[in-house]
């Protein structure tokens, strides 16, 4: 038996004058957490409903949980869960009304489906309001009632569209628990997203699109490999000391690289960013600027935007191309 | 959140089988379905205005606006004989807030959760018209009941008017799967309001149920014959007000039939086709 749960090849969707999908192909492994990373209108949303059943692909074939889901689309709706991008809980049924619907809908018996509801409920942190309707709720609750919704069959493959997006930064990280929690007990999650911190944070592997397209399929380290990985940025309290601290991060870039002053246009001025090959330059250069003495109101590692990820790898795609060319040449 | 844990997957025999059958499924699913309907129908009293306010204020103002001009000044004879075509009319305007809801919970994405799990394809509009059960019941007793109060006396007995109840919603429920198809096809929920009308509008009143057949021109004659509506007014006049029935019955439910015939695969089809 293949390990891989989810596998796509070659799908293609158009949608009137949009060709939502040109072409896509998508596997992921048992048991790990799969991210597809892409700005709006990229086809994330398109390709999900296709695994998930929901709608079919002009061209392509797709497998989840090793079942076709064109040919036997009940069996593979038996084996996932899904929560789309907009939190599709019935607004005037209760937290519990919600989840025995899906129960029943799944062939639980009453009995357990009340049972799995007031699980979920409990775990999701709802109980307290599992008997009010759900248009009661704030956002934040109405996404979890959504998530536990798509987890009331026990699923062995989830599709997560875009789950935390419109969520604060504490929510975010709840849900990020969940999907972990998820897969340590054997599921398989794949997740849309917009931000590559969420990607990184979650996913084995990211496979990023654009225009339909898979424009790279890898690890998180081997993605931040090729789009420059990781930057520190260090802000000391006296702008005066911005060279002093430039010597000192120096010390701890990546290997060719240098340490510079932020003067790009719009950014606020007196930061000090390096490029470093690993979180460990944040313990050596903590150490570093106290025995310098430069004192600082902010520090911290970040990744590169997904605009600059998807400069990074259409550079990459445009230089290979221009490569083949040469060679033909 | 908590780091209980979530228990492991429960589910004992063959996973790929619904229990029971398929159609057991179907019924099961159909009725969890029904259930969710019903929930939000409680839950928003006020829409249900189109089947209780909104047939009352009709009969008031045909009653005793125009109902003594139509009759010649009798405007108990004429109450009489409008309630029952009434009733039909009530039942058939009665069908569009179901296209119109399942046009808005297509639009919200709920049935998208539907779609993704194991269920017959028909289940969520099977349970939805079934709930529907429940509205064509309250316009039957509205409609009875009001009349009662204004005036209207059944003059058949309680068994023929507890059948004109049952035919009336069993017409129902045939009728409204127009209006699903209708919510299938267009996109938003005001626009199956719109089309809808357009089509009970001349069924209602192109019809029997207001004034007496014979007093119309020949070419409007020849609609109200072929008019669904009017062999169901026929029917129910027959079992409240008293008059021949067998002849009226027969072609209602032929038009019963015809209907789910026709309308229920083409909803089933705009179904599949819209989501």
């Amino acid at each position: 038996m293949s390990d891989l749960v989810v596998r796509a090849e070659g799908l293609r969707k158009r949608f009137g004058k949009t060709q939502a999908l040109d072409g896509v192909d998508l596997a992921m492994r048992r048991g790990t957490v799969l991210g597809v990373l892409g700005p709006n209108g990229a086809g994330k949303t398109t390709a999900v409903r296709v695994l998930a059943t929901l709608l079919r692909p002009d061209e392509g074939h797709a497998e989840v949980a090793g079942i076709d889901v064109l040919k036997e689309p009940q069996r593979v709706r038996r084996r996932i869960g899904l929560t789309g991008q907009y939190a599709s809980v019935d607004e005037d049924l209760t937290g519990t009304q919600n989840l025995v619907l899906i129960g029943l809908l799944l062939d639980l018996t009453n009995k357990d489906a009340r049972k799995r509801a007031a699980e979920l409920l409990e775990w999701f942190d709802l109980a307290e309001a599992a008997d009010r309707p759900a248009k009661t709720y704030s956002g934040g609750m109405r996404r979890r009632l959504d998530l536990a919704a798509s987890l009331v069959g026990h699923p062995e493959v989830i599709f997560l569209d875009e789950p935390t997006t419109g969520l604060d930064p504490a929510k975010r990280e709840d849900m990020w628990g969940v999907v972990r929690t998820q897969v340590t007990q054997g599921a398989s999650v794949l997740l849309t997203t917009q931000y590559l911190d969420e990607a990184d944070a979650l996913a084995d592997e990211i496979v990023v699109i654009n225009k339909g397209r898979v424009i790279a399929h890898d690890t998180p380290e081997g993605l931040k490999r090729r789009v420059g990985g990781l930057t520190l940025k260090v802000r000391p309290a006296d702008p005066a000391r911005v060279p002093d601290a430039l010597a000192v991060l120096d010390a701890v870039a990546a290997p060719g690289t240098n340490a510079s002053a932020d003067a790009a246009a719009g950014a606020r001025p007196g930061a000090v960013s390096v490029p470093v090959s690993g979180d460990s330059a944040l313990d050596e250069a903590l150490p570093a600027l106290r025995r310098a003495g430069i004192e600082v109101v902010d520090l911290g590692l970040h990744l590169p935007s997904l605009d600059e990820v998807f400069h990074a790898l259409t550079r990459d795609q445009a230089d290979s191309a221009a490569a083949k060319e040469a060679e033909l040449v | 959140m908590t780091t209980l844990d979530v228990p492991v997957r429960n589910i004992v025999g063959d996973i790929d089988k619904p229990r029971g059958g398929s159609l057991a499924a179907l019924a099961r699913h159909s009725v969890a379905l029904a259930r969710r309907s019903l929930i939000k129908t409680i839950r928003t009293p006020e829409a249900l205005i189109d089947v209780t306010l909104q047939p009352v204020i009709f009969l008031l103002l045909f009653t005793y606006l125009l109902g003594g001009a139509i009759s010649g000044g009798d405007r108990h004879a004429y109450l009489q004989f409008l309630l029952p075509g009434m009733l039909a009319q009530s039942l058939a305007m009665g069908g569009i807030a179901l296209g119109q809801n399942l046009n808005a919970d297509i639009e919200k994405g709920v049935f998208d959760r539907f779609r993704s799990l194991p269920v017959a394809r028909s289940a969520p509009l099977v349970g939805a018209v079934a709930a529907d059960v429940v509205r064509y019941l309250t316009v039957c007793l509205v409609m009875l009941g009001f009349g009662t109060i204004m005036g209207f006396r059944v003059e058949t007995g309680f068994v023929p008017a507890v059948a004109a109840v049952a035919l009336s919603i069993g017409f129902g429920l045939c009728f409204c799967w127009i209006s699903v198809w209708v919510g299938m096809l267009v996109r938003t929920s005001g626009a199956v309001q719109g089309v809808m009308f357009l089509l009970v509008f001349p069924l209602s009143f192109g019809s029997n149920v207001f004034v007496q057949t014979d007093t119309l021109p020949g070419w409007l004659q020849g609609f109200v014959h072929v008019n669904p509506i009017t062999p169901l007014v026929g029917t129910i006049r027959g079992l409240l007000v008293g008059g021949p029935v067998a002849g009226h019955l027969f072609w209602t439910l032929v038009w019963m039939a015809g209907l789910l015939v026709v309308f229920v695969p083409l909803a089933l089809r705009a179904y599949a086709r819209r989501a």
